[in-house]
């Protein structure tokens, strides 16, 4: 049996949810179609749970504690351990989401599973599932296997596997409420209301253009280079998380899962590697530039045009090019 | 406080993996190594509560011989003494080897805050801070943007996605997964590399500590997005880009 647990928050599904029941049907039809579960936890489930009971899956477990929320790393773990325990799957997917992020490590530890972390592919080896996922900044893929005793627990990458294409059940599946056993004395995390930082000054999801500066820009110095060649194309400067971390441009200006999310008619990266937090904030954007010095940069990944070079010879030369007209 | 900060030391950003024969690891023979940047951030951020509230900062790291290179830059920039978990296997270890070997050797020194970084540069597993602290029977708390120690308890920033933040108190002993950007970083002075010499590294064999998954086949990722690319010169591609931008995507005036 395959076991997705399904995240929500205040009742809201996140839609990566049905991007790991794609990832779990996908497995079941490669070790003769096992079944698929699909747990949601909370204080109050029953809604987020009917939702996901459209997908062709076996049955949605409504886990229920008002301890379960808001979320903590000790509550869903301490309501995990027994319930896989007894539904003893033989995998359990989750979406590498920062939630995700915070507490299967702590439920892999407390099982002793293997844990396979930002799985972007099923693959296969020695007759038996393996999962892709990328190392060495995305500039290398490794097909991992589990070892040690099932279950097996994966998270996989935000976008690898599509929402889309979950197969939907022709009835709603099943639901079944699950009392869970919960010790609300042993969670040790209180946490608190969250909240946006104050209104930020630009927003860079209305830029029709952007210019993104990355650590291929080596110093601060040398964004003055970047703002003109920015000017000339009417464009917004933004950056990777690198640049705003040293201080040298505000956070504001940050695109990326932990920055803004942008869709500009234009989007130049330059020296941007293209890191999976960078890309999920601009691979909307209508034509992609990549200016890299590094032709296997994984930001080539996600360009319509692109040009393997120095960026301190190619910048000037755009700035030229652009002055003549 | 008797802060630890666990330090991975990590190939070079700027070194191009190669794979070795068997597929299963990158040629590391030939690399250049750094500090994982997120434990950079860990150790300012251990420094500065030191600063704060006193006590000690331990730097704790597994891996072969090399990582003394890491080790000693902490402590150049100020880290107390060491704690050098030494074993080549632990070089290329899975999340559950490490933060079992870690754990054996950080566990009898009794540490009120344990610091990690939330991922490293090379495997990004994303697993070891979290493991460490079940594994020490500690809470935790992931991707933390700043903290503050009030009446012996902590009470910490996580950031969560989309440019939203969330408070988390909890009691001490703890750990934290630590985001890069939570300060800024202080370097090494001359002052700061002489004391290090004198400063303890204590070396800890390695537990045997089961891995629980192996890499069997590394390789370049494939690529499915059609990109144009645009050789030349550097004014040669300047101007056929400016052209195609102009002329195909219709993204310039
Ligand atoms: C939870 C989490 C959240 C994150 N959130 C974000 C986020 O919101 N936004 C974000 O950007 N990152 C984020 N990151 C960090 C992300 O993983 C990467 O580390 C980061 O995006 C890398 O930034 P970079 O591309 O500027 O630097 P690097 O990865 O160091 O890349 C620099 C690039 O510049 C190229 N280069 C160097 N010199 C030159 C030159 N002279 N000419 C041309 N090219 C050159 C190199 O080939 C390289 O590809 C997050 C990470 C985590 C773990
Ligand atoms: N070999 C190691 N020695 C010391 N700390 C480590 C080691 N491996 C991982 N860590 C710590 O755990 C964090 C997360 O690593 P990972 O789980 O590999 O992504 C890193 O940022 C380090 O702080």
């Amino acid at each position: 049996m395959i076991l997705v647990i399904a995240e929500q928050r205040d009742g809201q599904l996140n839609k990566a949810s049905w991007e790991v029941v794609t990832a779990a049907q996908r497995l079941s039809a490669r070790i003769g179609g096992a079944p698929v579960k699909v747990a949601v936890l909370g204080a109050a489930v029953t809604a987020a749970a009917g939702e996901m009971a459209g997908a062709a899956v076996a049955e949605v477990l409504a886990v229920e504690h008002p301890a379960l929320e808001p979320y903590t790393a000790d509550g869903f773990v301490g309501a995990l351990e027994p319930l896989v325990a007894s539904q003893a799957p033989d995998y359990v997917i989750v979406a590498h989401t920062y939630q995700a992020r915070d507490f299967v490590p702590k439920l892999a530890a407390r099982i002793d599973a293997a844990l396979i972390t930002d799985v972007v592919g099923l693959a296969e080896a020695e007759g038996r599932p393996a999962f892709t996922r990328l190392v060495f900044q995305g500039k290398l893929a490794a097909d991992v296997l589990p070892e040690g005793k099932p279950p097996c627990l994966v998270t996989c990458q935000a976008g690898a596997f599509p929402a889309d294409a979950a197969a939907r059940g022709a009835a709603p599946a099943p639901v079944t409420t699950v009392a869970a056993t919960l010790d609300p004395a042993s969670i040790r995390q209180k946490p608190e209301a969250p909240f946006r930082e104050a209104r930020q000054a630009v927003d860079l999801s209305q830029a029709a253009r952007i210019v993104a500066v990355g650590r291929g820009i080596r110093e601060q110095d040398k964004l003055p280079m970047a703002e003109e060649l920015a000017k000339l194309l009417g464009a917004e400067l933004a950056a990777s998380r690198p640049i705003c971390d040293a201080g040298w441009l505000p956070p504001e200006r940050q695109v990326g899962s932990s920055g803004q999310t942008v869709a500009p008619k234009l989007y130049l990266a330059l020296g941007v590697s293209g890191a999976i937090q960078h890309a999920v904030g601009m691979k909307a954007s209508k034509t992609i530039v990549a200016i890299n010095k590094d032709a296997e940069a994984p930001i080539f990944e996600v360009a319509d045009y692109g040009i393997v070079g120095d960026l301190f010879e190619v910048v000037p030369a755009l700035i030229k090019e652009l002055q003549k007209s | 406080m008797k802060i630890a900060v666990c330090l991975k030391q990590v190939p070079s950003r700027d070194w191009q993996p190669r794979v070795n024969e068997a597929r299963t690891w990158v040629r590391d023979a030939e690399a250049t190594f750094e500090m994982n940047e997120p434990d950079a951030y860990a150790l300012e951020e251990g420094l500065r509560l030191k600063e704060r509230h006193g006590g000690e900062v331990v730097v704790c790291s597994a891996g072969p011989a090399r990582v003394s290179q890491v080790v000693r830059e902490a402590l150049a920039r100020g880290a107390d003494r060491a704690i050098h978990v030494e074993s080549d296997a632990l070089a290329a270890a899975d999340g559950a080897a490490v933060a079992g070997a870690l754990a054996d050797a950080m566990g009898g020194e009794a540490f009120d805050l344990v610091l990690t970084g939330l991922q490293s540069d090379d495997q990004g597993l994303a697993q070891v801070g979290v493991a460490l602290a079940e594994r020490l029977g500690m809470p935790h708390a992931t991707i933390i943007m700043e903290v503050k120690v009030e009446d012996g308890a902590l009470r910490v920033k996580r950031e969560l996605e989309g440019g939203w933040f969330q408070w988390v108190a909890m009691p001490l002993p703890a750990v934290l997964t630590i985001q890069s950007g939570i300060n800024q970083l202080r370097y090494a002075t001359l002052k700061g590399i002489m004391a290090a010499k004198k400063k303890e590294i204590r070396k800890v064999e390695a537990a045997a500590c089961a891995s629980r998954q192996r890499i069997v086949n590394l390789y370049a990722p494939q690529k499915t997005k059609q990109t144009t690319m645009i050789g030349g010169s550097a004014a040669e591609a300047a101007a056929e880009l400016v052209k195609r931008l102009r002329d195909e995507a219709r993204a310039i005036d």
